[in-house]
């Protein structure tokens, strides 16, 4: 079998592995966390009575195990079940949510990657001079001001200075392609604002990093241009640092971007677990907790992945 | 004469826009000298002959989560209520003026000993699915809410009725004991009338009020179309409404400045005199009867001492918290949970402020040992709740009272400190009427009897009251448990909340009432659209 073959083979089993870990791990949080599904619900209006019938109903007075395993069984078998809160199917509500997420993730890395990556470059280039102190002051400023700042920073801006866009960004099925990226629009500034300046610092310090080699100073006595060499010669070698920076901020993306989407009333997956997490749903919460879970593990596989494909000595391995 | 003229003028023009209400419109008609009839139907006039059909209207609510669903029974956040008011149709509503305006049923009466109510059930009026509204709809549906497994938020309501039947097109229902305000029970949200009771699926959403569920996405958004043989004329006026969730106060704003939405609910109060300013946006301010409070279990230690009770009483600034709390937005608290926004309250009874040489004195005649006495709140109990107690500590502790704050996460508040702690923040939504707000948590055996209040002869003025038709003898009766509450209850009350909505030039027919935010939940069914 290829090495690279069988690395992939075994990272997706330790992935599944990994996996159910977590499943296990979001059931033992949830069962921690004070209060059951029943008393979050009736809330305030709690009575034993009635706190009794609604656990009956719902199943919690099965014992721990054979509850999870219940659920086990039941996503082995493809059927998620339905929420325990307001009984709607759960697959068909993540089916949704989660092309939303997906569609403000992608819109956001369509973006903030390659610009990313082209001012690492430009930073890299001039490192020390102007331009590096300008790409790097504002992103870093940008990075360091929390979601929901940024986020009423452009509300403010763009929907009552310069009314162009919506404050509130729900996107529904039936809207078409343009009208729903008109709709995301503050939310993917805001993401591409935040995520810009880990990738674009750290595409940055890999290029310097490669730039010390002999062989860079080789083709600097060539007489090659400052772009080219860093285009052609150090960033093929600084590929793997930058990709699996790049791999975290889209996980990142997808899974972490709950204040934002709080903010614009987006949508998406975030949201739904956090009112879930609020109400004790477990089979929603632990839904959507493996869905996260198996967001991070393909990513960082990707990124491993892609790191030993650009690296000869990582690629035969003697 | 000719000032005259514009002055009204200018009245009706606010009036039509929404800006002036019915009281301040007839107030100052009768300052120009108009007599109160003409300045009603004037009025009258002026904000309905306007009625505008067509378009969309958006409202923006802040309160509504991905897990809620249709069902009536289940209703318990701002969203999914204005949902039951929107495409539910009740018995009967409780009109802003705190009287019985008839809906599902054409008419009601009462045995004279109060034991039996019977309902005329309105012919012709149709559910969504073309079904025609009957008797037997009607029992099914408050059945349906007796049944434990439906958890309804209405239990409490329907579980007094002991015998329910249908008999041709008029409903009998027997109570267990006397009750005269039946019918403002029956205008419960959570009671709108379902076909057949919506026992097959009760999450459908479908009954008999002006608009009719088209799409519905928990926690976002919900569409609703102009239902065509809705029986009321005078309600309904817009082609389709929507409801978005927005929970985010700025953006919720924002959206409203930006015309995204018509109409929102709960303007920050920080922001609310800022909002004023802002153009093409009107704040509606309607006092209510929501109150927030600190609780008291009446039956723990140090608490069980009325004393120790009325030194905490005494040590509250109630106006600093209208201020400071509610941004000047609601009005002062008198330590039981009825305000002038109820049929039958008594205004006599002396408004009870900050005292601290009273509050020294009786916490001296309590004999506690100077232990602190922790008080525990959540961000979450009310909005303002941690500045609030620590308000309260302040002026507690000024008084020479160990009062201390233990701040508690928001996160399983009502399960773990609510109802289990000895005293706490909370809050009430207030009731339409006297008794079922006194019914719900203050008799002796109501479940929701926060602070653990035990006084029998409050509790038989209250069965009392409940079945009786004579309203002096009626106001006597809650002027004496209000006094009971006030001076030996477990609650302390500092302020009654306003309503505070946001509402665009655009809308017209906006009426505010004290049955709830965005004009009682029916802001959607009432308002047309200005284009």
């Amino acid at each position: 079998m290829h090495p690279i073959l069988r690395l992939v083979v075994q990272r997706v089993a330790l992935g599944l592995l990994l996996l159910l870990t977590v499943s296990a791990v979001i059931f033992l949080g949830i069962e921690a966390l004070p209060g059951d599904t029943a008393q979050a619900i009736l809330g305030q209006q709690a009575t034993p009575e009635a706190l009794a019938n609604l656990r009956e109903k719902m199943g919690l007075n099965d014992p721990p195990l054979t509850r999870y395993f219940h659920w086990l069984g039941g996503v082995l078998t493809g059927d998620l079940g339905h929420a325990l809160t307001n009984g709607a199917d759960i697959a068909q509500s993540i089916g949704q949510r989660l092309g939303n997420t997906l569609f403000l993730a992608g819109c956001a890395a369509v973006i903030a990657v390659p610009l990313a990556i082209l001012l690492g470059l430009i930073a890299a280039r001039y490192a020390g001079r102007w331009p590096d102190k300008l790409i790097s002051g504002i992103t870093l400023t940008t990075i360091s001001l929390p979601e929901f700042v940024a986020a009423y920073f452009v509300i403010y801006l763009l929907t009552q200075l310069i009314p162009v866009f919506q404050p509130v960004a729900m996107v529904f099925p039936g809207m078409g392609f343009w009208a729903k990226l008109h709709a995301v629009a503050l939310p993917v500034i805001v993401l591409v604002l935040v995520v810009l300046a880990h990738m674009m610092r750290m595409t940055r310090a890999a290029i310097l990093n490669v730039m010390q080699s002999a062989y860079i100073e080789t083709a600097e006595l060539k007489g090659l241009s400052p772009m080219t060499i860093i285009w052609r010669h150090a960033f093929p070698n600084a590929i793997a640092p930058v990709v699996s920076v790049v791999m975290l901020n889209l996980a990142y993306l997808v899974v972490g971007v709950v204040v934002v989407e709080v903010v614009f009333g987006y949508n998406a997956l975030g949201q739904y677990l956090v009112d879930h997490v609020t109400k004790r749903d477990l089979p929603v919460v632990q839904a959507v907790g493996l869905i996260f879970a198996a967001v991070y593990i393909v990513l960082n596989m990707l990124a491993d992945i892609i790191g030993i494909l650009a690296n000869p000595r990582l690629r035969h391995p003697k | 004469m000719n000032d005259k003229h514009n002055q009204l003028d200018w009245m009706v023009a606010r009036a039509r826009t929404g800006r002036m209400n019915r009281r301040d419109f007839i107030g100052r008609s009768v300052a120009l000298g108009l007599s109160a009839g003409l300045a009603s139907a004037l009025f009258g006039k002026a904000a309905l002959a306007q009625a505008k059909q067509g378009g969309t209207i958006r409202a923006g609510i802040s309160g509504g989560e991905s897990t809620n669903s249709l069902d009536p029974a289940l209703a318990a956040s701002p969203v999914p209520i204005n949902h039951c008011s929107t495409w539910g149709e009740m018995l009967c509503d409780v009109t802003p003026d705190g009287q019985i305006a008839w809906r599902i049923a054409e008419e009601g009466s009462v045995s004279p000993d109060a034991m039996e109510w019977t309902f005329k059930i309105r012919q012709g009026v149709e559910f969504h699915n073309g079904k025609t509204v009957t008797a037997d709809d009607v029992i099914a549906t408050f059945k349906r809410h007796t049944d434990e497994k439906a958890q309804s938020g209405a239990l409490g309501i329907v579980q007094g009725i002991s015998e329910m039947k249908a008999e041709g097109d008029k409903i009998v229902l027997k109570l267990s004991s006397g009750n005269t305000d039946l019918p403002y029970l029956l205008a419960d949200y959570h009671l709108a009338i379902q076909p057949n009771g919506g026992v097959d699926n009760p999450a459908e959403g479908i009954g008999a009020g002006p608009y009719k569920v088209e799409s519905f996405e928990p926690g976002v958004r919900t569409v609703f179309s102009k239902f065509a043989n809705y029986f009321d004329p005078e309600i309904g006026h817009a082609d389709s409404v929507e409801i978005l969730t927005i929970n985010d106060n700025t953006a919720r704003t924002a959206a409203l400045q930006s015309g995204q939405v018509h109409m929102i609910n709960r303007v920050d109060p920080k922001i609310a005199e800022l909002l004023k300013g802002a153009p093409s946006v009107v704040v509606k301010q309607t006092p209510g009867r929501g109150h927030f409070v600190f609780i008291m279990h009446c039956d723990k230690a140090p608490f069980d001492n009325n004393d120790l009770r009325m030194a905490l009483k005494l040590s509250i600034k109630r106006q600093e918290m209208v201020e400071k709390i509610l941004g000047g937005l609601g009005s002062m608290g008198n330590d039981f949970p009825i305000n002038a926004a109820y049929p039958l309250f008594d205004d006599s009874i002396p408004q009870r402020e900050y005292d601290a040489a009273a509050a020294a004195e009786a916490y001296k005649k309590s004999g506690h040992d100077g232990s602190p006495i922790i008080l525990r709140s959540a961000p979450g109990a009310f909005p303002g709740a941690v500045d609030a107690a620590n308000l309260f500590a302040a002026s507690a502790n000024a008084a020479g009272i160990p009062l201390q704050v233990q701040v508690e996460p928001d996160d399983g508040y009502w399960s773990n400190v609510w109802n289990v702690q000895p005293f706490c923040a909370s809050y009430w939504g207030g009731r339409p009427v006297q008794d079922q707000m006194y019914t719900t948590a203050y008799l002796s055996t109501a479940d929701w009897n926060d602070t653990k209040f035990k006084n029998a002869r409050f509790d038989e003025l209250l069965v009392a009251a409940r079945a009786e038709l004579d309203q002096a003898k009626k106001k006597a009766e809650y002027s004496e448990m209000a006094h009971i509450v006030r001076d030996e209850g477990g609650l302390i009350l500092p302020m009654f909340n306003d309503f505070v909505d946001g509402v665009r030039e655009e809308i017209g027919g906006w009426v505010d009432d004290p049955n709830g935010e965005l004009s009682g939940g029916r802001a959607l069914s009432r308002c047309w659209l200005n284009a």
